[in-house]
């Protein structure tokens, strides 16, 4: 094989191509003697599970919150607390929870100390506000209009009471988005950066750093099209068609979306994961033009507030979000909630119809 | 802060806000790391974002790193001002693949550990939103080491642009009750068979599989990947009849008329005398009952999967949920699994013939039309694959189909 010719030392060492890890040894013992074997679970108190198999074998999860962007001291500590209290194993959720398992429930109380003392919330199970999915933002990603660990740690500030108790109809699952890609994901309520403006083009660079095809095609509404600028060639984007997605801007950094006023944040609810009662669901627009406003976003941390309470209020057991507004209506949602209901929440791009009320039920 | 020794970090004042409130700060960790270290990197970092905050914009850009004979795995990440920030000129991420589920040993996640501090910032996310372990934070000429050194442990890297994307899974049989297949030991095997699409990208996009061990979806597979494997059962619930009993005597007839039985999406439950009787022919498995009573209920002996195939999020068309092609698959011996891999493999064939670039296979599903997909992999029409049938006469069926084949064979 032809591979670099330069000076670089030969390298030796054969790659394994291992893929994922084997599961097995890094399962708690108890874990893995009852796998596939457990016959039930409770909820002795919020951010504790006990789970107890046919064997009769019980075994009790502590679940922390954590601050996801963490360091190689912060995960040693959490590896002291596994060794001392958890036999030397520890997981974590898809929300950036770590969960520490122990048969021993004199082990119980001793490590929710150890992780309160330590700043870890203990909570994040039942009908409590769960810790929000996100991804990079300003600290990683290269599209990025906002950053999500800040957004993030600002609204599980304000939510905290609502992570280590379980007061709510039930559970919610929150996430953060610092695109309109959604990294977040799908949720009860979420947080997502939304462009006002097309994209101001960079035509110094980008005929040097974009590949112009592919920048067109990647366009969902075909408003991008060739051109040329000061003798170069170039793209230019038709602003009546533009629907300030952000697409271009991934394939061709030239197509700059992101702007510290222009891109504002918007508030999603009613997604739902779970075939639990009604079918999955995608979450809806429920207010946009927030200020993306660092560091602390109390605007949009206001709004979150304001929902999650009447949700709070109004739904009743077992209702997720979005099952409380099937309830209510969309109309009683707005009422409740404070927040105004505008044009541009009717939907106008693929399958709009779907959306609309093609009937006469009408809640007055 | 007056007692910390803070010679080694700059000012952060756009930052410093986030050290205040309740719930875990990254920016005091990042920082005490720093204190500790002085890893100039990780203050490289920390001093961009303080600029970010500032002006509200991001300042990274991709490029082109990888470790030897992979496409994938490294995530390139180039400061865009690095005269103002030079010690976060290059702060690359390296994916890496945990095992499913999330399940670590302190003893592996510690070696890992120590490989990141030699090599890394010593910044780390636990998880990126696929799944990965994510080490943040690595000048181009460290990767190779430390890949070798991490992969010498055990560890591989995970995807990154058109490929197969790391797995998810949730925790399935090690610890719940309601898991209904290995969703871990499946999900090791499936991402072990697509291993060279992982680490090699050649598809029209990325390819997410999660792997969820009930209807609950743990893993929001529907939602979040294009291949959803989700745990089913075809036979009855399971009841525990003591348990039933304690649990009305407990919670009261209210509680269960209220909260169980009325939210039956298909009003499969209903009250005779003081007792649920459950007609598990009207059944979804939507599990709302057994997550109600968890103790008295559980899902039936006869388990396997449901696959959903096209789910994908926002960007481009608006967001997608998965869509039912395989209603139930037994998912126990190594021939099942071996099914699920083979007719998967099919799909991403096809998808990668007939693909277009940035196209996800849903979005492909939907441009080239569902008869075509179903006849290129080979799956029989089958009414779960729809909420009802068509509802417009526009459609062209093939000169030689017999719509009244099988017709009056009424159970």
């Amino acid at each position: 094989m032809a591979q670099n010719t330069t000076t670089a030392p030969k390298r030796s060492y054969q790659t394994v191509e291992s893929g994922p890890r084997a599961p097995e040894a890094f399962l708690h013992p108890v874990s893995r003697k009852n796998y596939g074997q457990w016959k039930y679970h409770e909820r002795p108190r919020p951010g504790v599970l006990k789970h107890v198999a046919h064997s009769g074998d019980v075994l009790y999860t502590v679940r922390a919150g954590t601050h996801r962007q963490v360091t190689v001291d912060i995960v040693r500590h959490l590896c002291d607390l596994a060794d001392q209290y958890a036999d030397g194993h520890l997981r974590w959720t898809i929300r950036n929870n770590v969960e520490f398992m122990t048969p021993n429930w004199n082990n119980v109380e001793p490590l929710i100390r150890a992780l309160e003392e330590s700043g870890h919330p203990v909570g994040g199970t039942g009908n409590s506000v769960g810790a929000i999915a996100h991804t990079q933002g300003w600290l990683h990603c290269d599209i990025p209009a906002t950053d999500a660990s800040g957004v993030v740690k600002s609204m599980m500030d304000e939510l905290y009471d609502e992570y280590v108790n379980e007061r709510m109809p039930n559970r919610v699952r929150l996430s953060t988005s610092c695109c309109e890609i959604n990294c977040g994901g799908q949720a009860d309520l979420a947080v997502v950066v939304q462009h006002t403006r097309p994209p101001r083009i960079n035509h110094a660079i980008l005929s040097d750093v974009c590949e112009m095809p592919s920048t067109v095609a990647r366009c969902p509404v075909a408003a991008i099209r060739p051109t040329t600028v000061n003798g170069k060639p170039s793209l230019m984007v038709v602003e009546e068609k533009c629907i300030f997605c952000g697409a271009c801007f991934g394939a061709c950094p030239a197509m700059e979306i992101n702007h510290p006023e222009y891109s504002k944040m918007a508030i999603w609810v009613g997604g739902k994961n779970s075939n639990a009662r009604s079918k999955p669901a995608n979450m809806k627009l429920v207010c946009h033009g927030l200020p993306n406003n660092p560091p602390r976003w109390p605007e949009v941390t206001q709004v979150v507030r304001n929902i999650l309470d009447a949700y709070k209020r109004g739904g009743r057991d077992w209702e997720r979000l979005g099952e409380w507004i099937d309830r209510i209506g969309w109309k009683r949602f707005f009422k409740e909630t404070g927040l105004p209901f505008d044009t541009y929440m009717i939907d106008n791009y693929r399958h709009a119809r779907t959306s609309l009320n093609m009937s006469a039920h009408i809640r007055f | 802060m007056s007692e910390k020794n803070d010679s080694n970090l700059n000012p952060t004042p756009n930052l410093d806000a986030l050290e205040e409130g309740p719930w875990p700060s990254f920016v005091t960790g990042f920082k005490d790391w720093i204190r500790k270290t002085g890893n100039t990197m990780a203050r490289g970092a920390l001093d961009q974002l303080n600029y970010s905050y500032e002006t509200k914009m991001g300042y990274w850009k991709g490029g082109v790193v990888g470790v030897h004979g992979y496409g994938a795995g490294v995530i390139s990440r180039y400061s865009m001002i690095p005269e103002k920030f030079p010690e976060a000129a290059e702060f690359h991420t390296m994916r890496v693949q945990p095992a499913p589920g999330l399940h670590y040993s302190t003893k592996a996640l510690r070696e890992v550990l120590d490989v990141w501090e030699k090599h890394g910032s010593g910044l780390l996310s636990m998880h990126g939103q696929t799944g990965n372990l994510q080490l943040q934070g690595i000048a181009q000429g460290n990767v190779q080491q430390c890949f070798d050194e991490l992969n010498a442990l055990g560890w591989d890297l995970g995807g990154a642009g058109a490929t197969v994307r790391t797995g998810a899974s949730c925790v399935g049989p090690a610890r719940c009750e309601s898991a209904c297949y290995d969703t871990l030991g499946v999900h090791h095997q499936v991402l072990s068979y697509f291993t060279d699409l992982v680490h090699r990208p050649q598809l029209p996009y990325k390819a997410k599989f999660k792997f969820s061990g009930c209807p609950n979806d743990c893993s929001n597979s529907i939602q979040r990947s294009d291949y959803a494997v989700i745990g089913t059962w075809r036979d009855d619930i399971q009841v525990d009849k003591e348990a039933m009993e304690r649990f009305i005597q407990k919670k009261g007839v209210d509680y269960l008329v209220n909260n169980v039985i009325t939210r039956c999406p298909t009003n499969a439950l209903s009250l005779r005398g003081n007792e649920m009787v459950i007609n598990n022919a009207d059944c979804v498995r939507c599990m709302h009952c057994i997550n109600v009573m968890p103790e008295a209920l559980s899902p039936g002996k006869e388990r396997g999967i449901t696959l959903l195939v096209g789910g994908k999020g926002h960007l481009k068309v608006g967001n997608m949920l998965g869509s039912v092609m395989v209603p139930f698959m037994k998912m126990e011996s190594q021939e099942d699994i071996d099914g699920l891999i083979d007719l998967v493999d099919r799909m991403i064939d096809w998808w990668s013939e007939n693909g277009l670039d940035h196209e996800r296979i849903g979005e492909c599903i939907e441009r080239v039309g569902m008869q075509q997909f179903l006849d290129a992999v080979g799956l029989e029409a089958n009414v779960d694959m729809v909420a009802h049938p068509r509802d417009n006469p526009f459609f062209k069926a093939s000169y030689d189909h017999d719509p009244l084949a099988g017709i009056g064979n009424a159970a």
